[in-house]
């Protein structure tokens, strides 16, 4: 890019100011004002369509009562209140993407509005003010193509066109790239965690746009904001508004002006460019939707809705450290991943008497490296990891076997079932334990010699055989309490056989 | 007095992609005042004790479960269309609307 590229010092003169526009389709079955259904991932072109959604004359669309439920839902989840009536209004605009020439839309009375979310950062907790979230459809997808004679041309396919999708505007609270960032991922664990939406950005299910400008540090009026899109990752969303803040520092230490523009963040060049002026600012012309009735949120429904909520990431985090016991961490790390979250729940749940924080480690630790780190598909019952590390617990598991079953279980299968058919179960037999030290004693004269002439570390050396010898199943506490008790009622042999050449010196 | 100008009747035929010509706009600018006018006699009537209306029939929350209907056949859907492409419509395409 040629834009001017700021130094450090200029970046630092400047404070930006940050607002987030976020759009995510809703999970439903079917769109927001027809039945026609929103699984058309794998579907072929245009066969999800129908009267409504491809607005034909004369139709009449129906809202779809779960889309406003959903609304609602992530209004009481967001701390917004939540507009008593509300209505539907037309966003007008000719595009090839909006057979209707009109968006239904909420303008000035959005179904929800004044609420707030708190998300964690490297610099500590930040709350940003969210302005509303409405409820509205969403458009068709056009490919486009140039023809055999040059022409260019628009190829639309109406699958998407109806899907009910939200909008939620923040507040211009945010200040850095990293808060935007967080902001965008703590919304979608909210979505995801009450069931709004998929809300995958590489998908288009979420998609980000940021308002940025810069104002000098100290000042109150707000500086020309630029638009940024094609944020197709939450990495992606931290690099643009990086770039796009040090990009307008950049002009503005120059001396130059912004331009208020629409502009595309291209991953690949790590750089925005320009995709629109908007020099006249576009007229829309709302005027209500005199097709659909007004919409009244009852506090009777509102508590319906109220009392399907889920526990929520804030509080299960707040929850999951004071009552039990885990650091900030394990807490963030688990809440963060729903699959986590229901991992560590059911394995808790199966087995209460399970310290929590042996659970939680066994969840970042070994659950996560394969659900995240590897190709093996998660089928686990959660339930069967409770029982692993209660066999780990009671010592019939050693934490070296407990790994080689994790896999298994990992797959779909039962714990009990994996131990016995690998034969797994540790030995704390006294009986078999005292045949296998014995055997090793008798083995290793050099070693037993050396305990008794005071070199205690080569106790470590004959655990170790005693483990070889049983394929690490031995309670390695026990056959360490019995080599001593062994050693100690023995009477030294008479004469001490040299040690075998090869025998490892005894260390420990 | 209602005071639309030319610029904005043109301004208006715009958003409407209504290509008009001079003499249609210049009698549609005498039509769009007499109609703002009527509304100036409207907007003289003493409104502060009524809510702002956007409906007059009297439903509310009429809504239907998420439940899926069966779409058009794809032939059926694009019978309309002014060109097709395999199952896509073809249009012009337009630059820089989003």
């Amino acid at each position: 890019m040629t834009a001017p590229v700021a130094s450090p010092s200029a970046t630092g003169r400047y404070e930006a100011v940050i607002g987030i526009e976020i759009h995510v389709q809703l999970r439903t079955r079917s769109k927001m004002f027809c039945g026609c259904s929103t699984d058309f991932q794998a579907a072929p072109p245009n066969s999800h369509t129908c009267p409504i959604c491809l607005g034909m004359p004369g139709t009449l669309p129906v809202a779809n009562r779960l889309a406003v439920e959903h609304v609602l839902a992530t209004g009481l989840a967001l701390e917004a209140e939540i507009v008593p009536v509300t209505r539907w209004d037309r966003k007008n605009y000719f595009y090839p993407d909006l057979p209707k020439g009109y968006q239904i839309s909420q303008y000035d009375l959005p179904l929800t509005q004044n609420g707030r979310l708190t998300f964690d950062t490297s610099e500590g907790p930040f709350t940003v003010g969210i302005r509303r979230a409405h409820l509205e459809e969403d458009t068709a997808r056009l490919l486009h193509m140039t023809g055999d004679s040059g022409d260019r041309a628009s190829l639309v396919d109406f699958n998407r066109s109806g899907v009910a999708l939200m909008e939620i505007v923040t507040e211009p609270d945010l200040r850095t790239a990293e808060q935007a960032r967080r902001y965008a991922e703590e919304l979608r664990l909210l979505l995801l965690t009450i069931g709004a939406s998929e809300a995958a950005l590489e998908s288009g299910q979420m998609r980000v746009e940021a308002n940025i400008s810069l104002r000098p540090i100290g000042a109150q009026a707000f500086g020309t904001r630029v638009e940024v899109k094609n944020m197709n990752s939450f990495r992606s969303v931290e690099r643009a508004i990086g770039h796009e803040i040090e990009r307008q520092a950049g002009v503005l230490s120059n001396g130059g002006d912004v331009i208020q523009e629409t502009r595309g963040w291209d991953e690949n060049r790590a750089a925005t460019y320009t995709m629109r002026l908007k020099e006249d600012s576009q007229d829309y012309r709302y005027f209500p939707e005199p097709d659909l009735p007004p919409l009244k949120a009852d506090p009777a429904w509102l508590d319906e809705i109220r009392a399907r909520q889920p526990e929520l990431p804030a509080a299960r985090r707040a929850r999951y450290r004071a009552e039990l016991g885990l650091s900030a961490y394990d807490a963030n790390v688990i809440v963060g991943d729903l699959k986590a979250t229901r991992v560590f729940e059911g394995a808790l749940a199966a087995e209460s008497a399970l310290p929590a924080k042996r659970v939680a480690n066994w969840v970042t630790g070994e659950y996560l490296r394969l659900a995240k780190g590897s190709d093996a598909i998660d089928a686990l019952e959660p339930a069967e990891l409770g029982r692993l590390l209660r066999l780990v617990d009671e010592g019939t598991l050693s934490g070296t076997s407990a790994k080689e079953v994790f896999a298994r279980i990992f797959a779909g299968e039962r714990t009990a079932a994996v131990v016995e058919e690998l034969g797994l179960a540790q030995i704390s037999d006294g009986g078999a334990l005292e045949t296998a030290v014995d055997e090793v004693l008798a083995a290793n004269p050099a070693a037993v010699e050396d305990i008794r002439a005071g070199k205690a570390q080569a106790i470590g050396f004959l655990v170790g055989q005693v483990m070889k010898q049983t394929r690490g199943r031995a309670n390695a506490a026990m056959v360490r309490e019995l080599i001593r008790s062994r050693l100690d009622a023995a009477p030294p042999a008479a004469t001490a056989p040299r040690r075998p050449k090869g025998t490892p010196e005894a260390s420990g | 007095m209602a005071t639309l100008s030319r610029a904005d009747v043109e301004h208006v035929a715009h958003l409407a992609r209504l290509g008009l010509t001079d003499e249609e706009l210049g009698r549609l600018e005498g039509q769009l005042n007499h109609i703002l006018d009527q509304y100036e006699i409207l907007a003289a009537l003493p409104t502060d004790e009524i809510a702002p209306t956007a409906q007059t029939i009297e439903l509310e929350n009429i809504l239907r479960a998420d439940v899926t209907t069966p779409s058009l056949p794809v032939d059926e859907a694009l019978a309309g269309a002014p060109d097709r492409a395999r199952d896509l419509f073809v249009v012009p395409q337009i630059i820089g609307g989003d």
